[in-house]
């Protein structure tokens, strides 16, 4: 957009007083436009926010607000009572949040490992179309039917699920991926980077396909490796679409629930329930709006710096266009 | 040199034998072997998931998938089971009954509100609209109950029974509205600007009003963006399961990914219904994804923020 330039009926360059006019004039014109959005927003997600952080220091009765206000209480016993949620008398730590951290470090090195070579090494073969189609088409599925594709490849009988099968036949014993306390949650992890792959490479593709082919043909002609093409030229390139997928992934995690929810519901023993399965638990199934709206607080906090960070991109985005 | 083109090749080597092709095709085969291992493990969970869901259920438990293809042996019954058997067929109606409200209440009411921050000057527009953009990733559950309660309230204000809203589609229409309206009005503000300046200003010297420029510029111009938000929003609703467990509370409203969730939690791990139950979820992404890929990948790219 073209800000630079004066266009005629453009309040820019007028007095004081006309511009005032203008700006109210406008007001009225995009009135219209905005309430039926604005009133949405207001009373059906900005209200609610508000009324959840209230929730969280209530003692509530059910999902209603009750008589007593309880400070912090929720939040302590979140924290330093709930063994479900942290639970830290032992080193390994356990408890949703931990899982949730767990989830938090395996999962983007993974998508971007995965991404990151699948997206290289399609540009070198001319069925790339077909290839990155295939690694995508995952991204359009519901995570609740990657869930039930993943309980099949994990399935402890090696007559049903394909990787028991494959360790059986290497002659080794069946596996319960789901069943122990030990794997549960990173074989949850690797069905959704399974799920997710597909967008990272498509992402970082894109990006690989802007790098100047004339640079890289440059370097190959003074006698650069393939690997220093992609370690001294490629790779720096693409530090910002890996912090956009980054923060894309990091958003994910903090919100992940249908696919615990369908694989395991939280089990073995808590071993994959994450936040936001803790605040489907504590709110809808023990009713406790109160506690529930703590565990919400905590993700809340949680995705206030992906906000930051966004609202800032957003804002160096709009002074440069 | 691995990433020759077609072009080059023929210009070095004018006369290129066959022989010479397929040793050209050998010293690259490593990077076909990795490719082509990588899309066979890609492909192998769904396969087996579409093959089981074809396999008599005795066979299921008692062999592979995989042995499958050796003696071939394939059923619709599953299929007929979970539509008939476990009201697939009318969660279908129901996923389709959410999701294309939840598709277009956004579009036009977020399409109106992206035209006026795109082109209409008005007191605290930047600031109004990084508000709505900080809105954007609020998690869902942070509004969740109070949205409920409001529901309640607002069912009983209006009609006297509590239920009024959150008893038929409404209350999850107006969710999924809520939460995609932050989202949609980013994408669909950051295309209006785009639009060519001098064509606005010039229909405003005619004399033509913000909702005329609205409708005969701005949305005919903007299909693309319209098509990939609404792709997006489209399947975003379809493949949900968490709003869809807060807001519908009729068993005979549950959409597809509730009722696989139930069989779950009814029949235990049933592959010959899970599968099949899980390919009808699936088959209109599949279908969307295939005949829009274009719109499907430009529709996710942008949803990256949300």
């Amino acid at each position: 957009m073209s800000s630079g330039t004066v266009a005629p009926g453009s309040v820019v360059g007028k007095p004081p007083g006309r511009r005032l006019a203008a700006m109210r004039e406008g007001g009225l014109q995009a009135l219209p436009f905005l309430a039926p959005a604005l009133v949405l927003v207001f009373f059906f997600l900005i209200i609610p926010v508000i009324w959840t952080v209230l929730l969280s220091v209530n003692k509530t009765r059910g999902l209603n607000f009750g008589t007593e206000w309880i400070g912090l209480d929720n939040y302590e016993r979140l924290l330093t009572r709930d063994s479900r949620f942290l639970d830290r008398d032992e080193w390994p730590w356990t408890g949703a949040l931990i899982n949730n951290i767990r989830w938090l470090i395996v999962y983007p090195i993974l998508c971007l490992f995965l991404g990151l070579l699948t997206a290289v090494l399609a540009t070198r073969v001319r069925y790339e179309a077909a290839f990155k189609a295939i690694i995508f088409v995952p991204m359009a599925i519901s995570a609740t039917a990657v869930g039930v594709i993943w309980l099949l490849v994990y399935s402890p009988d090696p007559n049903i699920g394909v990787l028991n099968a494959t360790i059986t036949g290497l002659g080794g014993d069946p596996v319960s991926w789901l069943g122990r306390g030990d794997t549960a949650n990173y074989a949850i992890i690797l069905a959704y980077v399974w799920a997710s792959t597909g967008f990272v490479m498509v992402v970082l593709s894109a990006a690989l396909k802007g790098i100047s082919q004339e640079v890289i043909e440059a370097a190959r002609t003074d006698g650069a490796t393939e690997w220093d093409i992609f370690r001294r030229i490629q790779f720096p390139l693409l530090s910002l679409p890996i912090a956009v997928v980054s923060v894309w992934m990091i958003i994910n995690v903090i919100k992940v629930f249908d696919v615990v929810y369908i694989m395991t519901k939280g089990g073995p023993g808590g071993a994959t329930r994450v936040i936001a399965y803790s605040y489907y638990v504590e709110t809808f199934e023990n009713g406790l709006g109160g506690y529930g709206a703590a565990v919400a607080m905590v993700m809340l906090a949680l995705i206030i710096p992906v906000m930051i960070w966004q609202i800032r991109r957003f804002r160096s985005e709009a002074v440069v266009s | 040199m691995s990433s020759t083109t077609a072009a080059e090749t023929i210009a070095v080597r004018p006369r290129e034998s066959t022989s010479s092709r397929i040793v050209a095709f050998l010293g690259r085969s490593p990077l076909h072997i990795a490719l082509i291992v990588l899309a066979g493990l890609w492909l192998l969970p769904t396969v087996g998931l579409l093959v089981t869901s074809f396999r008599p259920r005795p066979d299921i438990g008692s062999s592979g998938w995989w042995t499958a293809f050796t003696n071939a042996d394939f059923t619709l019954k599953n299929y007929d089971l979970v539509l008939n058997g476990n009201h697939m067929s009318s969660s279908f109606v129901n996923s389709a009954l959410i999701a294309v409200p939840s598709t277009l209440l956004p579009l036009a009411i977020g399409s109106m509100a992206a035209y006026a921050f795109a082109w209409i000057r008005f007191p605290l527009r930047d600031t109004i609209f990084l508000s709505i953009v900080a809105l954007m990733v609020v998690p869902v559950q942070s509004a969740f109950v109070p949205i409920l309660v409001e529901f309640q309230d607002l069912g009983e204000f209006l009609t006297g029974t509590k239920t009024a809203i959150t008893g038929w589609y409404f209350g999850i229409w107006i969710a999924h509205t809520v939460f995609a309206l932050p989202f949609c009005v980013f994408l669909l503000r950051n295309f209006f600007i785009t639009l060519p300046r001098d064509l606005i200003e010039a229909a405003r010297v005619d004399g033509a009003t913000n909702w005329k420029i609205f409708r005969s510029i701005v949305l005919p111009l903007s299909v693309p963006a319209l098509a990939s938000f609404g792709i997006f929003q489209f399947l975003w609703v379809w493949n949900d399961l968490l709003t869809a467990l807060v807001f519908i509370q009729e068993s005979d409203q549950w959409p597809m990914t509730i009722r696989i969730s139930q069989m779950l939690s009814t029949y235990g791990v049933e592959f010959h219904l899970l599968s099949a139950g899980a390919f009808l979820l699936m088959a209109v992404p599949l279908m969307v994804f295939f005949a829009l890929q274009r719109y499907f990948v430009q529709g996710l790219l942008a949803g990256s923020v949300k």
